[in-house]
């Protein structure tokens, strides 16, 4: 039990932070939540992020989610609820905040200059994203192949996500039984 | 501007039912697109600039985009309580099927075909992370300084692993920073 606790405790420690750096979505914290979840704390392998993040990926609502299934698999239902606050409660606080200060109208040039100023690195920290996960994935060249075409899917189709997802597993399944 | 306004605001509970339905039918992003669909122009709660401001603020502020977005939706409708209970309403149902999620594929990893499925959902999935590295890319202002700032944040995370809460609160504000003095540089040259 105290174990459950200590446990809760460090993922309080990992998300609470990451909530404010949170910019451009919630992919561009990925990248730092592995870092933390696999090499600071070993509390599960690169693959089994992975597969948590393609869970994840399967689920409806905010990607950011994710949080949730890693605090549920670290610490149970204490470790998702944790989590879960950890990532979300912080910047809830700031954005009802900032709506209630700007209700009229936003500071136009503040709002500009956050959104320009942040994209860039937002841009980087989704690339040490894909980065991570590309170098944590099972499947060898078939599933990076599977990745090359799903991201050329997204960019040019209006494909259904799950259906995509759906491809990628039943490919990699046929790879596996047919090519072992 | 000529959008018809319903009679009376919506409740607490129609805020967290309707943000629920939202979150729950939406999978793989794509959910501000979902929500402006839904309360603007199916339900008529706000209207559109008051969306676009609130999705402006959502995206600027750091903070999960929708969540953000939620709250602010939600805090125009119906104050505090409204902030609240369309918070809630994203998260907490979505929440509890990921858990399920979780519990099903718990029992599922004894058979070495999950293993394979995931791979390949993993992949999938991974694509769509890469599109949308791609999208913000493409959506950079064509000047060296932000290219500069994503491969250098990009290096920091990945090669580097430094921690991103202090790049977002270093390399964040600077660049910030920059991209202000350059907007009021902008105004001032433009005459505005």
């Amino acid at each position: 039990m105290n174990d459950v606790l200590e446990r809760c405790v460090a993922l309080a420690g990992v998300f609470a932070p990451l909530s404010i750096a949170t910019i451009g979505g919630g992919q561009a914290i990925i990248a730092d939540v592995q870092r933390q979840v696999v090499d600071v704390h070993h509390w599960m392998t690169a693959a089994q992020f992975v597969n948590t993040f393609a869970i994840a990926r399967m689920a409806p609502g905010p990607g950011s989610l994710l949080a949730t299934l890693i605090g549920w698999q670290v610490a149970g239902i204490g470790g998702a609820v944790t989590a879960t606050i950890a990532l979300f409660g912080p910047t809830a606080f700031l954005v009802y905040g900032v709506a209630h200060l700007w209700r009229r109208h936003p500071e136009a040039r503040w709002a500009l200059a956050l959104e320009a100023g942040l994209r860039p690195v937002a841009a980087g920290m989704i690339l040490a994203t894909v980065y991570v996960l590309m170098r944590g994935l099972d499947g060898g060249w078939w599933a990076r192949g599977v990745a090359v075409v799903s991201t050329v899917l997204v960019l040019r189709t209006r494909i259904n996500v799950l259906l995509l997802l759906a491809a990628g597993a039943t490919l990699l399944v046929a790879v596996a039984s047919f090519a072992p | 501007m000529n959008t018809p306004q319903p009679a009376a605001p919506p409740s607490t509970l129609d805020l967290f039912v309707a943000f629920s339905l939202v979150g729950l039918t939406s999978f793989g992003g794509g959910l501000s697109g979902r929500m402006m669909v839904e309360f603007v122009q199916r339900r008529r709660w706000i209207d559109e600039e008051a969306f676009l401001n609130g999705l402006a603020l959502s995206q600027a502020l750091p903070g999960v985009n929708v969540a953000n977005l939620s709250i602010w939706i939600g805090y125009r409708l119906r104050g505090l309580r409204g902030a609240f209970a369309s918070f809630c309403g994203m998260i907490v149902p979505s929440a509890a099927v990921i858990v399920l999620l979780g519990v099903l594929f718990a029992h599922l990893t004894q058979f070495p075909v999950t293993h394979a499925a995931l791979a390949g959902a993993a992949a999938a999935a991974i694509g769509l992370s890469l599109a949308m590295a791609v999208t913000t890319v493409q959506r950079l202002r064509r000047r060296a300084f932000p290219y500069v700032v994503t491969v250098l944040t990009f290096l920091a995370v990945a090669w580097l692993q430094w921690s991103i809460v202090w790049i977002v609160l270093g390399g964040g504000c600077i660049s910030v920073a920059v991209e202000y003095l350059r907007l009021r540089r902008e105004a001032r040259g433009g005459g505005g």
